[in-house]
């Protein structure tokens, strides 16, 4: 307990305080400057199309995953984690590599927004995929397999018996994938060339109002990603727990 | 059937895309110079000091985390006290917060014009800046995992076993060590490899508390930042390799120890 408190809690209070250091007046005013603005909305719009489209991809690669047969699909599979295993910076220095100014395939992300989007993409990737696997693999077949045989056709399949006993699970992958890429830094510092009101995400002008010994303004805006994320997180718990009451 | 090839399709380009083609292609560009130029890159004076940096941040950090995590799990799990699910909620939050968030944090308590770390300056331990303050950050983040993996199982394996071996005389000690820990060393085990990954890859937290002093203060991550800021290529991508590697020795361990545990699922928290 005691290991907590100065490990987690101690800390996140000084953040807490030094935001208010200058009362309610100056935290406004760093959380409403231009570049701050900026940048937070920034972050909260690509997060929130990240996790958009990786409640698409993840569940297609989920489906693939549970219903499809293919040689070394075991290995595919365990790759999914490689993105947690992977530090951050590797991550953004691999996408760099291909992706980036000195690309053989002359396809140059770096400095661009999609640059920022594909850091995040790849980063949250398993979040939808190893919450719908599971899930999928509860599911039998066979209720499938009737409705295809009563003529339903394949997409009617997927709307009408997979995806209504899926779809809390997409949700909160996708949440937990938010929440991830809110916070994102180490993947996205080489990538995005961090140029003010245009590449900067919320994580990284924080680290800028650090570096420029700005604390306050610092503390200010990490609140509000703070709250942005603890938010989604809040919303998750409660939607799985009406999913899971509903159930019974 | 041609449906299901075309899905198939679609879901490995996208992972080729993503995952597979730019992680292969770092390796290719490491070894494009050959084999002993990749070498000679991660064993410089700075690439190996930052390597053993790391190993000892890690050396310390989960450990403490371990044992930390498996007190804690079995206090919610098998604890009454009020309040258990705010320290539940707590202990997930490193996994919520911004990694730069949590420097700064460390920097408002711990910094010399933090709460307590002028106070530690003046009795002769710097602490932001300098080997204590890395190793806050990197408890700080890999702090959750051992928790999160061990109480799901704690759950399961349920208190029968336990108040048998109580009812036949042992002692509490007796009865976590031959009772408890058995049961859930896979859980744990599998926490230690989580807390272990995310320990020597953390970058915000460490980049913010760390100074990025090349043969002082720069673990693994930061030198590759470090190279790559510097235009020396080989060396990051020799860095990045080198962290690369570790990974998948990580999930190859993830893989075959959730094969031990039986199940497909990521964090069955």
């Amino acid at each position: 307990m005691g290991y907590l408190s100065v490990i987690v809690l101690l800390p996140l209070a000084a953040v807490a305080a030094r935001s208010m250091d200058g009362g309610l007046d100056a935290f406004w005013r760093a959380v409403s400057g231009a570049e701050a603005v900026a940048a937070l909305k920034l972050t909260v719009i690509v997060s929130l199309i990240v996790a958009a489209l990786n409640a698409v991809t993840g569940t297609l690669i989920a489906w693939v995953l549970v219903r499809d047969d293919f040689r070394g699909k075991r290995q595919i599979s365990a790759l999914i984690d490689l993105p947690f295993a992977l530090p951050t910076i590797v991550a953004g220095l691999t996408l760099l590599a291909l992706y980036g100014p000195r690309s053989p395939l002359h396809v140059d992300v770096s400095f661009t927004r999609v640059g920022i989007a594909m850091a995040l993409l790849f980063v949250t990737l398993p979040f939808v995929v190893r919450s719908v696997q599971p899930v999928l693999l509860t599911l039998e077949p066979e209720a499938e397999e009737a409705a295809a045989s009563l003529g339903a056709k394949p997409r009617q399949v997927f709307r009408r018996i997979v995806l209504p006993s899926i779809a809390p699970a997409i949700l909160s992958g996708a949440g937990l994938a938010f929440a991830r890429a809110v916070g994102e830094f180490g993947s996205i510092v080489l990538l995005s060339g961090n140029r003010p009101f245009r590449t900067e995400v919320a994580s990284v002008f924080i680290y800028g109002r650090i570096q420029s010994d700005d604390i306050t303004g610092a503390a200010a805006v990490s609140i509000v990603l703070l709250l942005v994320s603890l938010a989604v997180l809040i919303g998750i718990g409660l939607f799985g727990r009406r999913a899971v009451r509903d159930e019974e | 059937m041609r449906n299901r090839l075309a899905l198939r399709t679609l879901a490995l380009g996208y992972l080729a895309v993503l995952l597979l083609v730019p992680v292969g292609f770092v390796f290719y560009r490491t070894f494009e110079h050959g084999v002993s130029a990749a070498f000679d890159a991660v064993t410089t004076p700075a690439a190996t000091h930052a390597f053993w940096l790391t190993i000892e941040l890690v050396a310390i950090a989960v450990p403490l985390n371990t044992i930390f995590g498996v007190v804690m799990a079995i206090a919610l799990v098998r604890g009454r006290f009020r309040g258990r699910s705010i320290v539940s909620a707590f202990i997930d939050l490193p996994l919520a917060l911004s990694p730069v968030v949590i420097g700064l944090a460390l920097i408002l308590v711990w910094g010399t014009k933090g709460w307590f770390g002028q106070w530690f300056v003046d009795n002769g331990l710097q602490i932001i800046f300098s080997f204590p303050g890395l190793l806050l950050a990197t408890i700080f983040v890999s702090l959750p995992f051992v928790v999160r993996e061990t109480v799901p199982v704690l759950r399961e394996i349920g208190t029968e076993q336990e108040e048998a071996a109580q009812t036949l005389g042992a002692r509490p000690f007796q009865t976590f060590w031959r009772v408890t820990l058995p049961a859930i060393r896979w859980g744990v085990a599998y926490g230690v490899i989580l807390t272990t990954a995310r320990a020597l890859g953390e970058f915000g937290a460490v980049s913010v508390v760390s100074g990025h002093l090349a043969g002082s203060t720069e673990t693994l991550t930061l030198h590759v930042e470090d190279r790559y800021e510097a235009f020396d290529l080989t060396g990051a991508y020799a860095a990045a390799a080198l962290l690369a590697l570790i990974a998948v020795a990580t999930l190859v361990s993830m893989t075959l120890l959730r094969r031990r545990r039986g199940d497909v699922g990521w964090a069955s928290s």
